[in-house]
């Protein structure tokens, strides 16, 4: 696989989104909440999407849509022209082509590093055990994780579990990775570490990024897009562009291109948050 | 020191070492000291009103290690061992009946709604009977003497297995079923792989509780049913004032009580090695 500075992958044709007018409507106790209202959101295939907005604003939701957690109430969802659901089947089949990266990390503390990469795999059962530990292996290297095979999740850094997290989900050539606030927990430094590990994973793999967050830095240092989205119910309000040219590196925080999409989307962001604040949403 | 290298062994070493460079073994034995030497002086030397009756303990300690007891038990006599050997039998069977149906059971009372709604009503209702309220029912569906013994062993055991699985399945962070879903698991993988594994502290909780329990309720049931046998060993004493051998049956129970919880902890650390890890870096 080849570097590209250009601003997105060439030739890539698998991982495009499109969500239709997707409208989610919560129900728990007979008062109807709105989460997601009539939102539509073109991504193409390979590009890293990001989705902003206040947190409890719904975009989990919508992520959760396309990851197959839960239905929608009307509209569709679509990956690679294929049907993930709609009215009639409102619910997606959850499945190895759009893996989720959760918010406070989802490997199994009871496995190891290289149990929990080898998971996905071992569960399809197309390919032999020792070439799955094979290639998990050599993922693992290319991640900067040789030396922790053996060790258990719970033994090694955040920074490093949430590193072994996104090459579980590589290892299943997905077409997307869903990533939903996955570095709010750790400290700048580290996600700083995290941001540049990511961007280096995304160049060596063909894969299509929807990444939720409302840290705006991040959202303009990793993204070829972002979505600014309204608070609750949730649907895109403003479109930015990032055009400074990939692969990026933190130099490019400083750039006066960046400060400038970062006043641009400031504004945007900030009514929507304070929004949210008047109408109660609490920041969780 | 790297913790991939830490085998269970070196770590139970390890514990053992900087467990006897703390206070705690100290303070432990003056804990001890205290105990016998509050018996000794307010029943030999003070001679304390309601006390002179109870064996003290230089009675109790001479008769259990002399080689000719004159209450006919002591650590040289065989009967000593077999009511040890028979109470034990009792525990295994009763243990290990409550742990093979206590465990599916709770896993699957856990995992699905279905069998919940149907069995655990019932359940709640039998798991406020006290073992002793058991007794003549026991007594009249099961035939011989040993059987109803350990019957009212199994019960509570059983109950505080089923239960404590069926916490330890509901207490699954929802991300790591969501997790192997998105990983290609079916829903018979995700059982075998997370539900299993991530009910298993709470499962070995339930089993350190089942095993207390079910010592509790042997002595019950052979103080009423049964020959041979700590609890009746301490009962035909109390009926025959051999009070010497109340103490001894008593200390008995204490010790291999304790050993038997010890022996289910340890192979809790051994079948849950990513959790000793943990939490010995925690320690540290």
């Amino acid at each position: 696989m080849n570097m590209i500075g250009e601003e997105m992958q060439p030739g890539l044709s698998k991982g495009a989104i499109r969500i239709e007018d997707v409208v989610k409507i919560y129900d728990p106790d007979g008062a109807a909440v709105m989460a997601v209202d009539h939102c539509s959101i073109d991504i193409p295939a390979g590009e890293i999407c990001m989705i902003v907005g206040p947190s409890g604003c719904g975009k989990t939701t919508l992520l959760n849509a396309i990851a197959g957690f839960h239905g929608v109430t009307s509209g569709h969802i679509y990956l690679d022209n294929e049907l993930l659901c709609s009215p009639e089947k409102p619910q997606a089949e959850p499945g190895s082509d759009r893996i989720v990266v959760f918010q406070n990390g989802a490997l199994f503390p009871w496995k190891t590093n290289i149990d929990n990469i080898a998971f996905g795999p071992l569960m399809a059962g197309k390919l032999g055990k020792k070439e799955i530990y094979e290639k998990a292996r050599s993922m693992m290297a290319d991640a900067g994780l040789s030396g922790t095979e053996n060790s258990y999740p719970g033994e090694v850094s955040s920074g490093l579990r949430r590193r072994v997290e996104i090459v579980r989900a590589l290892m299943n050539d997905p077409k997307v990775l869903l990533f939903d606030e996955p570095y709010r927990a750790l400290d700048s430094l580290t996600k700083s570490v995290m941001h540049e590990a990511l961007l280096d994973i995304y160049y060596k793999n063909k894969v299509t990024i929807f990444f939720i967050t409302h840290d705006l830095e991040e959202a303009i240092f990793l993204g070829h897009r972002l979505i600014i989205m309204t608070s609750r119910p949730c649907k895109p309000k403003k479109i930015v562009d990032v055009d400074i040219p990939h692969p990026r590196d933190y130099s490019v925080l400083t750039s006066p291109r960046f400060r400038e999409i970062m006043n641009e989307a400031k504004g945007v962001v900030n009514e929507e948050a304070k929004k949210a604040f008047d109408a109660g949403e609490r920041e969780g | 020191m790297s913790q991939a290298d830490v085998t269970g062994l070196g770590l139970t070493m390890f514990r053992i070492s900087s467990w006897l460079k703390s206070p705690k073994p100290y303070l432990m034995v003056t804990g001890f000291m205290l105990l016998l030497a509050t018996w000794y002086f307010t029943v030999e030397v003070w001679k304390l009103p309601r006390f002179q009756d109870m064996p003290g303990i230089t009675e109790v300690f001479s008769e259990w290690f002399s080689k000719d007891p004159y209450y006919g038990l002591s650590i040289y006599t065989p009967e000593y061992y077999k009511h040890i050997l028979i109470s034990l039998r009792r525990i295994a069977y009763a243990f290990c009946l409550a742990t093979v149906l206590g465990v599916p059971l709770g896993l699957f009372l856990g995992w699905s709604k279905t069998i919940r709604d149907f069995i655990f009503p019932l359940f709640e209702v039998f798991r406020p009977i006290p073992v002793l309220a058991w007794v003549p029912l026991a007594i009249i569906m099961f035939s011989g003497s040993e059987t109803p013994v350990i019957f009212l062993t199994f019960l509570a055991s059983f109950f505080a297995t089923t239960l404590n699985t069926m916490l330890g399945v509901e207490s699954i962070d929802e991300s790591y079923s969501r997790a192997a879903y998105c990983l290609g698991a079916s829903r018979w993988q995700t059982f075998k792989h997370v539900v299993v594994p991530g009910a298993m502290p709470y499962i070995f909780t339930g089993l350190q509780i089942s095993i207390g329990v079910a010592w509790f309720s042997l002595v019950a049931g052979e103080m009423v049913s049964g020959q041979y046998g700590l609890g009746y060993l301490i009962n035909t004493a109390y009926m025959m004032i051999e009070y010497p051998k109340i103490i001894i049956g008593m200390i008995t129970l204490g010790v291999i009580g304790y050993s038997t919880s010890a022996l289910v902890r340890l192979a809790g650390d051994y079948m849950m090695q990513w959790r000793v890890r943990e939490l010995a870096l925690g320690d540290n």
